[in-house]
């Protein structure tokens, strides 16, 4: 065979196994536009349910979900920037911090269901917080924060070594380097990673089950220690736990849980080439 | 007329890990005189600079003995910013940041503490012209350091350098990547600023270090062979294996 024609081939195979990733998120949009579509109206997204669900919108769910995705994002945000930011420019590399290099990037491996556990355990049980906004973010939060120290610390090491180096030699303390010579040319990165772990605790469920979530409450909440509905939550009942839920209701629900998630991560995309026109090294 | 001493080392020995690098190091450096040190790679040449302002401590398996002093005082009694301020240091590739070059070299005055904006204009006026740049850049002082050539880089980073008023200047290999012509407006930079700075420079080409040095010292695998006025150290050295190094027999 020539090496034209096995090339040919080659370049067939690749193709095709791309096609075939991307198959997947297509289809299942595709597939929950099209039963959903229809049932998107104002309304909808502007109402509370009504009639055990099977009527009305999904308003308190929207609310609910932006509401735990910025508690989590105020908790989960300066933890997670500030220790990684120890972690790359402070921190001795000793067995210490080995440890705490390791535990981060098993945190990321633990099923999200036993954070949702652990979070019962601690927030609303322990520390008496109830089913409650305040649990559900700090558990989303504690989800959350091995994305966004490992998404920091790769911005923070991809700063060349020279510019902290130029800065200390000129007699600037660490966090004057870290502020004026690190931090800035990190941001960029660091943007990115966040909000693409907050636009994946939006979509979960398992950490909100049992810290969070509200089965039915047709109004808002009225502080952080109120229970909250949350989309992953609602779409979870409705097509679990409710008899007779109308499919494209479910459908539509499922319509604007991506929309959000894909908000999300479009901002993130923006940020993302923003910063790069700028990126001048 | 006995010449003052302004950095002096005293039995200096540096390590990496399990890798020497300087041994029993004695010697000083007088004020005001451009001191050459020539060697060939692996001489122990880099470290002894970044001995001098402490930058070797970056690295985490950096050891070190005996003692340096900077204008009589041990400098393990002396702060880093206050070291670093005192004693500068250009690298061997042009390393700017990547901000105007006018905030490149306000960058120094800004981190120990100078903020009145008329000062620091001056200042960063008085260091350009020093670093014979300024002729160069005055009408595009907001533009990036990085898009200057880099010949023009590097004169930025002894104008950086002497933003913050060193007394010392330490110059690591500083034309190793650039042309000749850019190569001699940095010497002539260092010739000027032998008026007022202690200048080490670290060099590689040793026509170089005999076009700016007064006296010059050959390292060897971590060791000074032997120091002397550059032209004697050229012309007659004492140790073979300088006359080997100069005359291109190795290294």
């Amino acid at each position: 065979m020539k090496a034209k024609t096995r090339q040919q081939i080659a370049f067939t195979i690749l193709g095709l196994t791309t096609l075939l990733v991307v198959a997947p998120i297509v289809l299942t949009i595709a597939y929950v536009v099209k039963n959903g579509a229809g049932a998107i109206t104002w309304d909808f997204l502007t109402e509370p349910p009504r009639n055990g669900m099977k009527q009305g919108g999904i308003f308190p769910a929207i609310v609910g979900t932006v509401i735990l995705i910025i508690g989590t994002m105020l908790f989960s945000l300066p933890l997670g920037i500030l220790s990684a930011i120890y972690l790359v420019e402070y921190a001795k590399d000793n067995l210490f911090t080995r440890l705490i290099k390791l535990s981060v990037v098993n945190l990321s491996g633990i099923p999200s269901i036993v954070y949702g556990l652990f979070g019962f355990t601690l927030f609303v049980v322990f520390l008496r917080f109830g089913t409650s906004i305040l649990a559900g973010s700090l558990t989303l939060a504690i989800m959350s924060l091995p994305v966004i120290i490992t998404a920091t610390k790769e911005a923070l090491e991809s700063v060349p070594a020279s510019f902290r180096e130029i800065s200390l030699s000129l007699g600037a303390s660490r966090w004057q380097t870290v502020r004026y010579c690190v931090l800035p040319y990190a941001i960029p990165g660091i943007l990115t990673g966040t909000v693409l772990s907050l636009s994946r605790a939006a979509g979960e469920t398992a950490p909100i089950l049992f810290t969070a979530a509200a089965f039915y409450l047709p109004r808002l909440p009225h502080s952080v220690f109120d229970q909250v509905m949350a989309l992953p939550y609602h779409l979870y009942i409705t097509a679990t736990q409710v008899p007779n839920m109308p499919d494209k209701l479910k459908f539509a629900t499922g319509i604007v849980l991506i929309a959000l998630v894909f908000l999300m991560n479009l901002v993130s995309i923006i940020l993302r080439a923003h910063y790069r026109k700028k990126k001048q090294w | 007329m006995v010449a003052e001493v302004v950095v002096k080392t005293v039995d200096l020995n540096c390590s990496f890990g399990p890798i020497t690098a300087l041994k029993n190091l004695d010697f000083e450096i007088y004020k005001n005189e451009i001191l050459g040190i020539i060697g060939p790679a692996n001489s122990g040449k880099t470290t002894f600079l970044r001995a001098i302002n402490r930058l070797n401590y970056l690295n985490a398996s950096y050891r070190q003995t005996g003692d340096i002093f900077l204008e009589g005082q041990n400098i393990k009694q002396i702060s880093d910013s206050i070291l670093r301020k005192k004693i500068g240091i250009i690298f061997a590739l042009p390393q700017v940041l990547p901000v105007s070059i006018f905030n490149n070299v306000a960058y120094g005055p800004k981190v120990h503490g100078i903020s009145k904006k008329n000062l620091v204009t001056e200042i960063v006026e008085n260091s350009l012209k020093k670093a014979y740049l300024w002729d160069e850049v005055k009408d595009r002082l907001n533009t990036l350091a990085t898009k200057l050539s880099g010949g023009q880089q590097q004169r930025l980073c002894i104008a950086r350098t002497l933003a913050v008023g060193p007394d010392v200047i330490l110059y690591d290999e500083p034309c190793s990547g650039l042309d000749p012509i850019s190569t001699a407006k940095v010497e002539d930079a260092m010739r000027e600023l032998k008026r007022d700075y202690t200048q080490i420079l670290v060099t590689n080409n040793t026509k170089q270090a005999a076009r700016v040095t007064e006296r010059c010292g050959f390292f060897l695998m971590g060791e000074m062979i032997e120091i002397d006025e550059t032209e004697t150290l050229f012309t007659k050295p004492k140790d073979k294996r300088t006359d080997d190094y100069i005359t291109g027999r190795f290294g």
